[in-house]
């Protein structure tokens, strides 16, 4: 039970607030292959969400939105491997890389029982709180946590990407209303 | 030197100077690490614009208005002469945030 309590915490932070993350960083810091881990699942969450999106979607604003996704994830992933090939760094499974493939792939099964409109709002919707929540954690958590420093500016890149992102989603979003 | 010559050639002086008109410039647009700089840009009509995109993302000058949209992929330049004057507020359709402008002068 003690065991599995971390887990939860681990998701109650997540699914909530970035003002939440914040408390948390300074009672745990992640370690440079658990940064690692937890930024390469949260890439490869939103790289299985926009291929879902690429087959479901109707609206072509939305559909350009998942192509977009998918080609800068997969950029970002890309460098990340590679950066942590060439530090010698082997990503490290946690307790919040965890959470959060549990949390996406619940997401991924609610998403695939939409179809029209209504998925097409429910997968932006859901990209606007996920980009939220990640971007929050990068900022107040995984940032200023990372030792190294090219770590460290990948993800400072990254957040700027996904702040780019976010902000797109939250314009498809108000698009489709 | 009889004054008829002299203002021949001064005829063909000023007509050189309507046919061969300032040399066009190439001015440099830099997009890097999700930024485009400078964020606003003075052309002529005729210049050459060379797009440098410096970073590992693809991505777009596109204008508002349609005049142009030049793809850029990841740390690839492009170049495109301009042909018309005018204020032209473009961004990147992979990264909308992205924005800048051109000013095109006659």
């Amino acid at each position: 039970m003690f065991i599995r309590s971390s887990a939860a915490i681990a998701a109650a932070i997540l699914l909530s607030s970035p003002a939440l993350l914040q408390g948390a960083s300074a009672a745990e810091k992640p370690t440079d292959p658990q940064i690692a881990h937890i930024a390469y699942t949260a890439g490869v969450i939103d790289i299985n969400a926009a291929k879902q999106a690429q087959k479901k979607a109707k609206n072509k604003d939305v559909k350009a939105f998942a192509d977009d996704m998918l080609r800068d994830h997969e950029v970002v992933n890309k460098q990340a491997l590679a950066l942590v090939k060439k530090l010698n760094v082997t990503p490290e499974d946690n307790d919040t890389s965890r959470a959060l493939s549990k949390q996406a792939s619940d997401k991924l099964a609610e998403l695939d029982k939409l179809s029209g409109a209504a998925f097409d709002k429910a997968y932006v919707a859901n990209e606007v709180a996920y980009h939220k929540t990640v971007n929050g954690a990068l900022e107040t958590q995984l940032i200023p946590s990372a030792g190294n420093a090219e770590l460290k500016s990948l993800l400072q890149t990254g957040l700027k990407i996904f702040q780019g992102h976010q902000q797109h989603a939250e314009h498809v979003a108000a698009e489709l209303k | 030197m009889k004054p008829g010559r002299l203002a021949s050639i001064a005829l063909a002086v000023v007509l050189l100077s309507i046919v061969v008109p300032a040399r066009a410039a190439t001015i440099q647009i830099t997009m890097e690490n999700l930024v485009v700089s400078p964020a606003e840009t003075s052309a002529k009509v005729g210049d050459t614009i060379e797009w440098i995109n410096k970073d590992v993302f693809a991505h777009t000058a596109t204008a508002k208005n349609g005049d142009f949209d030049v793809m850029l992929p990841a740390k690839k330049s492009a170049t495109s002469v301009l042909r018309k004057a005018g204020t032209v507020d473009y961004y990147c359709r992979y990264h909308p945030n992205m924005k800048a402008t051109l000013k095109v002068e006659p």
